[in-house]
């Protein structure tokens, strides 16, 4: 009997190349062919008018093939590349859009926008001749933070009134009449600041123009390989199979990559197909951070109505939204906190509104979590207030709120990320926070507490609790071939940034197909091999390709039982597939059996014998004699295509749990323990889940404890290298992690499975403010915090009351 | 005007390799772009993220940091030549390659031959660390995707390893 994949902890296939030094990431290729290297000269300002732009020295400088600015971009080479770039996610009260230009028309709005692109012999070389192009400005005003954006003294874009991009209001009962009845009121004002996905890897763009055929090959390092093919084809005025986009091994995602197209992957195929040269840009770490994207600066205020449970009556939160420069990915992330903040939890009315708004910074598209986190914090410290205001235990608020698993699907009355209406699949959240009791140890810890006082040393506890919509539509796709070899060839459109798909999808297509694991090969993020996809992004992988590709291979394997029962005259329903082999069920290995590959032979009519499953395909009989040779219901060759398109996105939930310490003295804040309770639905390999969600929460440990955006006054970031962005080394990460699933299977999917990829990195700035509270004896409302914020904390509440919670009733 | 090139050999993986460079061209980009072995990897250009990082007769070295020019007269071990011969011809995993597969001690592989780097020299000069001594071998190197632990595992994992095979 095959051994069942789905659910082990198999080894990464993917990793022996990796270990060898044999990926290949986008500045891995054409190397040693010839290939142009890009450079761009960016705004070093982040309000300014363009007056002129000299670039008359640059193309003395030997080895530069090319520079363009905004006006070479206008003429009949790509009729649309003088355009905007494209607003991806449209929405109806996003009614001041805005995008950038590929090269900045007039006008910059951050440090960091593109302004003139150079391509030269190597990079070096580009470097030098961007140095050479002289750009004579206008200042204006920069709008740096949400204060200066809301009280909107200068505009960032002149004919954008009050730098509101969009304002969006969602209501399910009448909120603000609730709270005005309820018992008791809270209110708070909860800040979270910038970060952003910062992967190993930059960005990078590669292109090779074939003049031959008047194709267009581009490898990107992206999360869309199907969205850059469009936008490449749509921008340089091409037919979409006149352009192939592959993605390469890619060095890390975690949002940035899929915002597209970038400026470079439609400035690099353009410069490809006019030089008639392959082209490169490789983006460096300070482009990085001025010019990708960042993401979660948010500002909030919570009115909360409660009852003397500590149960949520009514609910009411503004909040405002920095979305940079620039609305590319339209108006997804606060939609996702508006919506998301709920959690587990059920208030009886609820409402949400918030201003979407424009400043003179780089700009804000997903980073893992898109939105979570900033709503996981609102909701995880309103909890945590309307149980220090009752004097309640805060597992016992929550639990009061809880939606019950008897109440799924549970429908919040609201309207998602994806158009579609908000309602949760299947959860236990009564069962999570129980599990989570336990591994954290939250009875014990007033012990531990009052031993660690003894001997002079604060400890807190703190937990949050999310719930993590993943799976988003509309579809993927998946195709099967299985070759004469007996190899099963896998192919599904979205990308792979590090989550090992090429292990767990063929975990399943194993499974499906009845196939050695060793037999399967999985290729993702090429149109050559798979031309409709969406992306890698909103934990959706696992299942919406994991279930095409399951799907897919049971049409493979519908095809071969029936190729196969013919040949060995057998009924369909009396076979089974064993490690590649169909035979008539319980007699496996005997007489009456096939291989695949000679399946796979048996069902395309031209037979060359080239290789030996073709020989032994002689020996069997298939097809009616009295009918074409392809019957008019079929098609030549062994392979397997389907598409999933779920109705709504399936939402998995967890719950984290820190004990930290916290210096008397110096306010530095230490994690002495951490526990997980996660709830993703069937595990499809637990090694690589549990991956997941170590490495998000380590993210969520930088999120919380160390990084942010530090931009000045003039919108200078002046923290742009990762000597002062304070990513986590191994020393900031705690050294154990206890993790515990709960498999909820969901019902909206053949296999159960639920996302996995964005839930570690969620409630790691509402665990920590918590538990930091909870040690400091009083409420954290801003995050991150550092130790010197800690120690001013400190200071600020010895000298006054507490002033961020207060109870009006 | 063009810029002045000097012939040099490099000592790569046991073999003599001649390049024409520029004085300015990083050892990390002259070993990618002119060697071709583009296992070694360029995360910051600044020396911070350990990405880069080889073994310049035996020592962990930013390859970002260093000059190809200033690397005349030594010895490079990049991740390729990581690799144990064992008569096949890709060699098989070194003790520390085999550990980061087991223990799951990597994601996306682009930060990973800064590890293996940097944990092969690490585990020369204390071939069996504590918990505390891995996780001091490997905190000079940024990881966005594991959140460490599994790399943690990983040097241990190797250190049996490497005693299990000698």
């Amino acid at each position: 009997m095959t051994t069942k994949m789905f659910g082990e902890p198999v080894q990464r296939v993917e990793d022996q190349r990796f270990l060898r030094g044999q990926g290949h990431y986008a500045d891995d290729l054409l190397v040693g062919q010839q290939v142009l290297q890009a450079a761009v000269l960016r705004s070093p300002h982040a309000h300014a008018r363009i007056v002129d732009i000299d670039v008359s020295e640059v193309l003395d400088v030997e080895g530069v093939h090319l520079v363009w600015t905004y006006d070479d971009l206008t003429g009949p080479m790509a009729p649309t590349m003088g355009e905007p770039l494209p607003l991806l996610i449209p929405h109806p009260q996003l009614t001041h859009g805005r995008t950038q230009y590929a090269l900045a028309k007039d006008e910059v709005n951050y440090v960091g926008e593109a302004i003139a692109f150079v391509v030269a012999d190597d990079r070096y070389l580009a470097e030098d001749a961007v140095g050479r192009i002289r750009v004579t400005y206008d200042f204006l005003p920069p709008v740096v933070g949400i204060p200066a954006a809301r009280a909107a003294e200068h505009l960032v874009h002149d004919d954008v009134p009050g730098n509101v991009a969009a304002r969006l209001e969602q209501a399910n009962g009448d909120a603000r009449a609730a709270i005005a009845a309820a018992p008791h009121t809270l209110s708070l004002d909860l800040e979270v600041e910038r970060s952003a996905s910062t992967p190993l890897e930059g960005r990078g763009t590669v292109a090779r123009w074939d003049p031959d055929t008047a194709r267009l090959t581009v490898w990107t390092s992206t999360q869309t390989s199907t969205g850059v093919r469009a936008a490449v084809a749509a921008k340089l005025g091409m037919d979409l199979g006149q352009v192939e986009v592959v993605t390469p091994d890619v060095g890390g995602g975690f949002g940035v990559k899929i915002n597209h197209p970038w400026p470079e992957e439609l400035l690099v195929p353009l410069a490809a197909r006019t030089l008639r040269r392959p082209v490169k840009f490789i983006e460096d770490r300070r482009e990085h951070f001025v010019s990708a994207a960042h993401e979660r600066g948010q500002v909030h205020h919570v009115e909360v109505g409660y009852d003397d449970d500590g149960r949520v009556l009514g609910l009411d939160v503004q909040f405002w939204h920095d979305n940079g420069a620039y609305t590319p990915y339209g108006i997804v992330l606060p939609i996702i906190t508006s919506t998301q903040l709920l959690g587990p939890y059920k208030p009886g009315a609820y409402r949400v509104v918030f201003e979407s708004l424009y400043t003179n910074t780089v700009m804000c598209t997903p980073y893992r979590g898109a939105g979570r986190p900033q709503g996981c914090f609102v909701m995880e410290r309103t909890m945590d207030a309307i149980a220090a205001a009752l004097g309640k235990d805060r597992l016992e608020v929550r639990s009061a709120n809880f939606i019950q698993p008897d109440e799924f699907p549970y429908d919040h009355g609201l309207i998602f990320q994806d158009g579609r209406r908000l309602e949760y699949d299947s959860g236990d959240y009564p069962a999570s926070l129980a599990k989570l009791r336990e591994l954290i140890g939250w009875d014990e810890f007033p012990a531990f507490r009052e031993e660690m006082a003894r001997e002079g040393r604060r400890v807190g506890i703190g937990l949050g609790c999310y719930v993590e919509g993943t799976g988003v539509g509309p579809y993927e796709g998946a195709h099967v071939r299985i070759e004469t070899s007996g190899k099963v060839k896998i192919a599904t459109g979205l990308t792979t940034q590090g989550q090992g798909h090429a292990t767990a999808f063929a975990q399943i297509a194993a499974d499906a197909l009845g196939v050695p694991f060793e037999s399967v090969e999985v290729v993702t993020g090429d149109t050559r091999r798979m031309p409709y996809a969406v992306g890698t992004f909103a934990s959706r992988a696992a299942v919406m390709s994991g279930s095409a590709i399951h799907l897919a291979a049971l049409r493979a394997r519908e095809k071969v039982l029936r190729i196969a029962a013919e040949a060995l005259e057998a009924a369909e329903d009396d076979l089974e597939i064993v490690d590649g082999v169909i035979s008539v069920k319980g007699t496996p290995g005997g007489t009456a059996s096939i291989d695949l590959g000679t399946v796979a032979v048996l069902s395309n009519p031209l037979r060359y014998a080239f290789d030996e499953a073709s020989k032994a395909a002689t020996q069997f009989t298939v097809g009616d004699p009295g009918k074409p040779p392809v019957a008019e219901d079929d098609e030549p060759g062994l392979e397997g295509k389907d598409f999933y398109s779920p109705d709504r996105s399936t939402f998995a939930n967890g719950m984290h749990a820190v004990i930290v310490e916290t210096d008397p003295d110096t306010a530095e804040i230490t994690i002495l323990k951490y526990a997980v309770v996660h709830d993703c639905g069937r595990l499809i390999n637990p090694m690589i889940v549990e991956g997941q969600i170590l490495g998000g929460i380590a993210q969520g440990v930088g999120g919380a404890l160390y990084e942010r955006m530090a931009y000045d006054e003039s919108g200078q970031l002046v923290n742009a290298s990762f000597m002062d962005f304070l990513m986590p080394y191994v020393t900031e990460i705690p050294a154990h992690i206890d993790i515990d699933h709960l498999e909820t299977p969901s019902p909206l999917n053949p296999l159960g499975i639920k996302g996995a990829g964005e839930a570690g990195v969620i409630p790691s700035a509402a665990v920590f403010a918590s538990a930091i509270s909870d040690a400091e004896g009083f409420a954290i409302t801003a995050m991150p915090i550092s130790p010197s914020e800690l120690f001013g904390l400190r200071r600020t509440h010895a000298s006054a009351e507490p002033v961020e919670t207060k109870e009006r009733s | 005007m063009g810029e002045e090139l000097h012939d040099i050999r490099l000592s790569v993986n046991g073999l003599v390799r001649e390049v024409r460079v520029p004085a300015r061209r990083l050892l990390s980009d002259a070993l990618r772009h002119d060697l071709g072995l583009t296992g070694t990897h360029v995360g910051c250009e600044h020396g911070v993220c350990g990405a880069c990082t080889v073994l310049v007769d035996g020592r962990p070295v930013r390859s970002c940091l260093m000059f190809a020019v200033s690397a005349v007269d030594c010895s490079i071990t990049t991740v390729e030549g990581l690799t144990e011969p064992d008569g096949s011809p890709e060699g098989r995993l070194s003790a520390v390659q085999q550990a980061f597969a087991e223990c799951h001690g990597l994601q996306c592989g682009f930060c990973t031959p800064g590890f293996l780097t940097t944990i092969t020299a690490g585990l020369r000069d204390n071939p069996a660390p504590t918990e505390d001594e891995a996780r001091e071998m490997i905190a000079g190197n940024l990881c966005r995707c594991t959140g460490y632990v599994n790399i943690v595992k990983s040097v241990l994992r190797a250190s049996q390893i490497a005693e299990e095979r000698s």
